[in-house]
């Protein structure tokens, strides 16, 4: 029988789950986050299994599939314990050397290992390599070391033993004054202080109450929240539990994105573990507190990352919001007082239950505490999910794990906040990052997206895209949203062909200033971000496209024309072969040219070229 | 399709949610999963075991992106449209997929062979551009690579998609 009666049981269980781990043995860890999956990851540890198999060393070597390490950029990732040895893009033709050598010999495979870009020194250990030994990885670091659909694992890291804590040695109100002593604030972007929130919903009249993990990550560029709970789900569920017990909830409600199926099937195999262990359902630990989680699969409305409508989306009914004069924490789901918090916010919860709330509070700045998960993707070499502690400057995050922008591009701006934030020029770089400096920019946390963007990046263009990506996401209930951003994007369509006037720009902002102040939910309140951000820093380019009818990032297609320079063509032909609308002519070995009549600006002969024969502009 | 048969299935997936209104959106995504769309009749007969109107089943059904009231194609090609791959190029692929196939997003090319539709991030961004054909992901993609991999579609084996997810990750 697994069922964990006692704290005592739980304790007496992660002993003999550690003592069954032979540290000395080798075990070979292969990321299978999304990321490394998309790059072959789930071949690469079928070959594992078979070639472990095939040199008979069953007996000697341990083979664990984690989630996402953060790395993406490298993947497929393989870290081989207990030396921590660090092999990046490994291939199913690697396998079976690392199998002889690497395991079983400590030998190390000099091809596999990262090279420092800085330095152009191979490094061999998995904290050496910049990209993490620059991090805080509070949350995030167990993704690595755990196998996310074996509890064991989780709990002979210790995980469960926060809500053995809390459920019999803390009262409810001191949780909550723990949680508002750490000074966590609500991960999904708003960044309100939670223990707040949880003592409001504490404080609510009636019986029945819920508490909610919102996973509906709906932010283009951020995988975060995902990571989480494809990598380390029982974090996300205990923290959910304690926060239950918090607020005086019975029932839980995990909203994921159905396009993470991943997320969905670890989710699920968590829960039903954890049931099986005891530490959901009747009577947890004999504690008398009992508490349910279920799982409710959104339908691909991005909307419905917002609160109230996710709540209704619960329901069953439309995801729409509404008027938010009574709070969530009154009125929520069912009109029951609900909790409602973002998957990075439940996974702190624990750490701050075990190490202290002023442990927590020492971590950050002033205002804004902990550590954060952002996404660093885009024009970055180094793409992938990084975990600092609040305010740490752009620039660390960008030039020193980020390892600066690829091909020796010019940085321009990086976006923050998604679809609701703003972009960050250059002269900003060494701003601390915390909730209050990025508001203040004009930007916001969000759900922690940070998308870098070079010189070929066209501000217009971002903003541009910003735009329809709201449109098409409003649900269209509210006037503001619905019209306004509609407007807006006209104009900015319009600048993005040359046909704008120059008294369009204010217009954009004043429809921008009156769609953020009067819309009904968040979504329209931050659309016009992008617009308002870009056209506070970048306005010249703004101009450009009104004035000169020039794109000069080289982005509009009705700015621009594709033409050959004729000194540098070699006439080698590819250009004229790959064209699909046969619009390149010229003789071999002689310059070729491009109709531009014909020409569609597709880019492949831009892409084909080797001599940098193809201009834009 | 044989209408009984239909009923069966809708029958089992509703009695999965209980019955309850609260599934409806779970109960959508289970009838689309069976038939890889949301059949006029399978809708009708939902509505009919959760006692609400078809209206209220309809407006749930077009509300949500995911869902799709029309057959769709034997391959499902998904443009990642994220912003990290939109700085990527992610346009100039779709672009591409347009005129090759002669659809735009949210159609079916006539051979009922592909459905296009974009997605908004699927976070993956290390690989960007990015686009998905059942399931399959192609990493680093190309307007160039587009025709290439159609084709290797129609022919459509695992193995041959493994291949070309393999050169992708040469070109990198």
């Amino acid at each position: 029988m697994k069922r964990i009666k006692t704290p005592s049981e739980l304790e007496k269980l992660r002993k003999s789950i550690l003592a069954g781990y032979d540290s000395s043995r080798a075990c070979i860890t292969i990321c299978k986050g999304t990321g490394c999956s998309a790059s072959g990851a789930a071949a690469v540890v079928a070959t594992f299994r078979e070639e472990i198999k095939r040199q008979k060393v069953e007996t000697k070597i341990d083979i664990r599939t984690t989630g996402c390490h953060g790395f993406c950029e490298r993947g497929p990732l393989v870290v081989i314990y207990p030396e921590g040895i660090f092999y990046q893009r490994v291939s199913t033709e690697d396998v079976a050397e690392i199998v002889s050598q690497t395991a079983m010999r400590g030998r190390i495979i000099e091809r596999l290992l990262y090279i420092d870009p800085a330095t152009d020194k191979k490094v061999v250990h998995e904290n050496e390599v910049p990209f993490y030994n620059k991090q805080l990885r509070l949350i995030f670091g167990n993704n690595g070391r755990i196998d996310p659909t074996e509890i064991r694992d989780y709990i002979g890291l210790g995980g469960y033993s926060s809500l053995s804590k809390t459920l019999f040695e803390m009262k409810p109100q001191d949780v909550i004054e723990a949680i508002k002593q750490s000074g966590l604030r609500g991960r999904g972007g708003g960044g309100f202080p939670t223990g707040r929130k949880w003592e409001s919903c504490r404080e609510a009249e009636g019986d029945i109450k819920y508490v909610i993990c919102n996973a509906d990550e709906g932010d283009p560029g951020a995988f975060q929240d995902r990571s989480l709970l494809e990598g380390n789900p029982h974090s996300v569920l205990e923290g959910l539990i304690i926060g239950g017990y918090a607020v005086g909830a019975k029932e839980g409600y995990i909203y994921v994105r159905n396009e993470y199926p991943l997320a969905v099937e670890h989710v699920g195999i968590a829960i039903e573990q954890a049931e099986e262990y005891g530490l959901l359902g009747e009577n947890i630990f004999g504690s008398g507190f009992s508490f349910t989680i279920k799982v409710s699969r959104g339908g691909g409305a991005f909307v419905c990352g917002e609160s109230s409508a996710l709540m209704a989306s619960i329901e069953g009914r439309l995801g729409e919001p509404r008027f938010k004069h009574v709070h969530a924490t009154e009125k929520g789901l069912w009109d029951r007082p609900t909790t409602l918090n973002n998957v990075k916010t439940w996974a702190t919860v624990p750490l701050i239950i075990n190490k202290g709330a002023d442990w927590y509070a020492r971590i950050g700045t002033e205002k804004s505490k902990g550590t954060m998960i952002f996404s660093l993707v885009g024009k970055i070499n180094n793409t992938g999910l990084v975990e600092v502690p609040m305010g740490l400057p752009l620039r660390d995050l960008i030039y020193g794990i980020g390892g600066g922008i690829p091909g020796e591009k010019r940085f321009k701006a990086v976006q923050t906040g998604g679809p609701s934030g703003g972009c960050i020029p250059e002269k900003l770089l060494d701003l601390p990052v915390d909730y209050e400096r990025l508001t203040e920019a004009g930007s916001m946390m969000g759900s922690g997206g940070l998308i870098v963007m070079d010189e070929d990046t066209c501000m217009v263009n971002v903003a541009k895209y910003f735009l329809s990506f709201t449109i098409d996401e409003s649900c269209g209930k509210c006037t503001p949203c619905r019209e306004g951003i509609k407007h807006m994007l006209e104009i900015l369509s319009n600048i993005s062909e040359g046909k704008a006037r120059e008294e369009d720009l204010e217009i954009l902002e004043e429809l921008g200033n009156m769609v953020k102040e009067t819309s009904l939910c968040a979504l329209g309140g931050s659309a016009p971000n992008p617009v308002l951000s870009t056209l506070r820093y970048f306005r010249d380019e703004y101009e450009a496209h009104i004035k000169d009818k020039k794109c000069p990032a080289g982005v509009c297609l009705e700015l621009i024309q594709y033409s050959i320079d004729e000194a540098k063509c070699t006439g080698c032909g590819v250009c004229k072969k790959e064209c699909p609308q046969g619009a390149i002519s010229g003789e071999k070995k002689e310059p070729h040219k491009i109709d531009k009549k014909i020409c569609i600006k597709c880019g492949i002969c831009l892409e084909v070229c080797k001599f940098d024969a193809i201009e834009v502009g | 399709m044989e209408m009984t048969k239909i009923f069966q299935e809708v029958d089992e997936i509703v009695s999965r949610y209980e019955g309850q209104i609260t599934g409806s959106v779970g109960i959508l995504q289970d009838i689309q999963k069976r038939y890889n769309y949301l059949p006029q009749e399978a809708l009708v007969h939902m509505a009919k075991r959760l006692n609400v109107p078809l209206s209220q089943v309809y407006s749930l059904a077009t509300f949500y992106k995911a869902f799709s009231l029309r057959p769709r194609g034997k391959h499902l090609i998904s443009v990642c449209m994220g912003t990290a791959c939109h700085v990527r190029g992610a346009p100039r692929i779709l672009e591409r997929l347009q005129k090759t196939l002669n659809i735009k997003p949210g159609q079916t090319s006539r051979d009922l062979q592909f459905s296009l539709e974009t997605v908004n991030c699927l976070g993956a961004c290390a690989l960007g551009p990015l686009m998905v054909i059942d399931g399959e992901y192609f990493g680093n993609m190309s307007a160039r690579k587009v025709e290439s991999i159609l084709k290797r579609c129609k022919k459509s084996s695992g193995s041959q998609k493994n291949q070309e997810n393999e050169e992708n990750k040469d070109a990198v």
